[in-house]
């Protein structure tokens, strides 16, 4: 990408909330923010490691109860409960990369539904904790304390929106340092070859419990985000259309790519709303599905890939003429 | 004798692949090990990097007993393989797959990684110019941006031997790495083992091509149906009846 693509894609990045006017469009661009976190976090199972989690969404789920609990119950500062958003989910993905120490592929999958099924029961039954399907409002926005400055409540829209593209950049930056080391290698042996990867000394079980660690870790922090967005949080955080969506966002985004996850998420969170404004919900759904298996039949490793693969040519092209 | 394996036995059910074998190789040598098709060769390779547990029988190295460890830690003590059906990481390139092959010799963690971007950078620079070594030692410099499933099949197999070297092997494990090569692409498989044992690397090798292992090693061990029938220098192994019969059936010993 040319330094000037990206000088204009950030300023228009940068300063949406300020021409933005429909609030409701403004949610749609947060909510892709949200889910950008999401997919950059299961790209790293899914596009490094080779590892399809289809419990993610507990991951999230596990985050925004940690964070609303917190800060409902205990009237905790929000932070803190952003804070719990991460690490009880990391918890949680370190016991999903031990348990999956000889698990692959398909049993992997299974463990990962399984895991999504008992947290999700937890979240309806566990009455006294969790309120069960009535769920738990009143979940306090973010605020910023400075020293010296009155507090900012991160309450309206567009304060929200800077929260979670600073979240999408900060995970975007996290998966690049991580791709672009040793240890982003390892991951990407696991992928290509488990049995070459041992025999030149790599750790399987290490790097996999990393990875789980670090995916889930991500997705219990957009979790977190989530719940103070949304200021209520419901067994609903767990629907396995979450984690559907993130797989799809992932995969036609393209998967084992950097970008290809904020893409997929930007793309498929602002497409069925696009949709929406011009035909009626059937058609939407229809039009996203036909859309959906269009982008796979063309572009079967992602845009992005597409995209990189297209632009020489698309140049040369361009020259030619 | 830097690798000592002591009476293994490896049984699948009610077959049994090892029954018994104990052999030594030498540090500084090139040491084969040949047998017909099923003889328990690969079996034996397969113990001693950790990737099958012997029903019976132990694996030292300089000393240390490394029966049943995992295949990484023996990988990390410089015991490292290549396999019998080509083994690469496709979908990377040629340099890629060495860099991947070094992760050994770098040190970043997930921390190091995440924090301070000038030690990656370091590294990655001292694993790129390492990277480069290796790929030249094994001749593929011209093709190190290529992917690796663009090489031809000989080259493919010569990306692997890179591969395995860059783990820094004290011991290197060879699995048939001539197995469907041309005539002219063995003999430079051949100067290459040579040129990896003038490095001070050992070489133990599986191998069927006879003229390739009767030119190349120090010492020739013979398997058939699980048993070591034959240990010596390249020579006495040749003329030894029983080795004989074993290739090529009884009887034929009085041709030999």
């Amino acid at each position: 990408m040319s330094r000037l693509t990206l000088v204009i894609g950030g300023a228009i990045v940068l300063t949406a909330p300020a021409w933005v006017w429909n609030p409701y469009h403004l949610h749609t661009l947060i909510m892709a923010g949200i889910f950008a976190v999401l997919a950059l976090s299961l790209n790293l199972l899914l596009g490094y490691t080779g590892q399809l989690s289809l419990g993610h969404a507990a991951f999230f789920g596990i985050g925004a109860y940690a964070s609303a609990l917190l800060s409902v119950k205990l009237e905790w500062s929000p932070w803190i409960g952003l804070l719990a958003a991460i690490v009880l989910p990391g918890l949680a993905g370190y016991i999903i990369g031990r348990l999956a120490l000889k698990l692959r592929g398909a049993y992997f999958v299974l463990l990962t539904i399984s895991f999504a099924g008992c947290v999700s029961l937890v979240s309806v039954n566990w009455m006294d904790l969790t309120n069960g399907p009535l769920g738990i409002p009143g979940v306090p926005p973010v605020e910023i304390a400075l020293p010296g400055l009155p507090a900012l409540s991160l309450r309206t829209k567009s304060a929200y929106y800077y929260l979670v593209l600073a979240a999408v950049v900060l995970a975007y930056l996290l998966c690049l340092a991580l791709i672009r080391s040793r240890v982003g290698r390892a991951l990407v042996a696991l992928r290509e070859n488990e049995t070459l990867a041992a025999s030149v000394g790599i750790d399987a079980t290490h790097y996999l419990v990393l990875a789980a660690v670090a995916s889930a870790a991500m997705a219990g922090f957009a979790g977190g985000l989530y719940a103070h967005y949304t200021r209520f949080v419901s067994p609903e955080v767990f629907l396995f259309t979450y984690t559907i969506t993130m797989v799809i966002m992932v995969v036609a985004g393209g998967k084992g790519t950097l970008a290809g996850p904020v893409v997929g998420a930007v793309l498929f969170t602002v497409l069925p709303e696009a949709l929406r404004e011009f035909t009626s919900y059937q058609w939407q759904m229809l039009l996203y599905g036909v859309l959906l298996i269009a982008v796979l039949f063309f572009m079967p490793e992602g845009v992005v890939p597409a995209l990189r693969a297209a632009g020489p040519a698309l140049r040369r092209r361009w020259k030619a003429s | 004798m830097t690798l000592e394996a002591r009476n293994l036995t490896v049984r699948f059910g009610g077959v049994t692949a090892l029954a018994g074998v104990s052999f030594a190789v030498a540090p500084g040598t090139v040491t084969s090990l040949i047998g017909p098709n099923g003889a328990g060769k690969t079996t034996a390779f397969n113990v001693v990097t950790g990737f099958q547990r012997p029903t019976q029988g132990t694996v030292h190295h300089d000393g240390q007993a490394i029966t049943g460890w995992r295949p990484h830690r023996i990988a990390a003590r410089g015991l490292v393989r290549t396999f019998q059906k080509t083994s690469l990481f496709p979908g990377l390139t040629v340099r890629e797959n060495v860099l991947t092959g070094l992760h050994l010799r770098g040190r970043v963690g997930v921390i190091a990684a995440v924090l301070s971007r000038a030690r990656v950078r370091a590294e990655e620079r001292q694993l790129g110019a390492e990277a480069d070594r290796v790929i030249d030692f094994v001749g593929l410099g011209a093709r190190r941006h290529e992917a690796a499933t663009a090489l031809s099949y000989g080259d493919q197999r010569r990306l692997e031997l890179a591969v395995g070297l860059a783990a820094r092997p004290r011991l290197l494990l060879l699995d048939e790495p001539a197995s469907g090569m041309t005539a002219s692409e063995k003999v430079a498989v051949a100067t290459l083992i040579g040129r990896i044992r003038d490095e001070g690397i050992t070489v133990f090798l599986v191998e069927h091509d006879m003229r390739l292992v009767m030119g190349i090693s120090d010492r020739v061990l013979v398997l058939n149906y699980g048993r070591l029938i034959a240990d010596g220098d390249p020579a006495a192994v040749q003329r030894d009846p029983d080795v004989i019969r074993a290739y090529l059936g009884a009887g034929a010993h009085a041709h030999a």
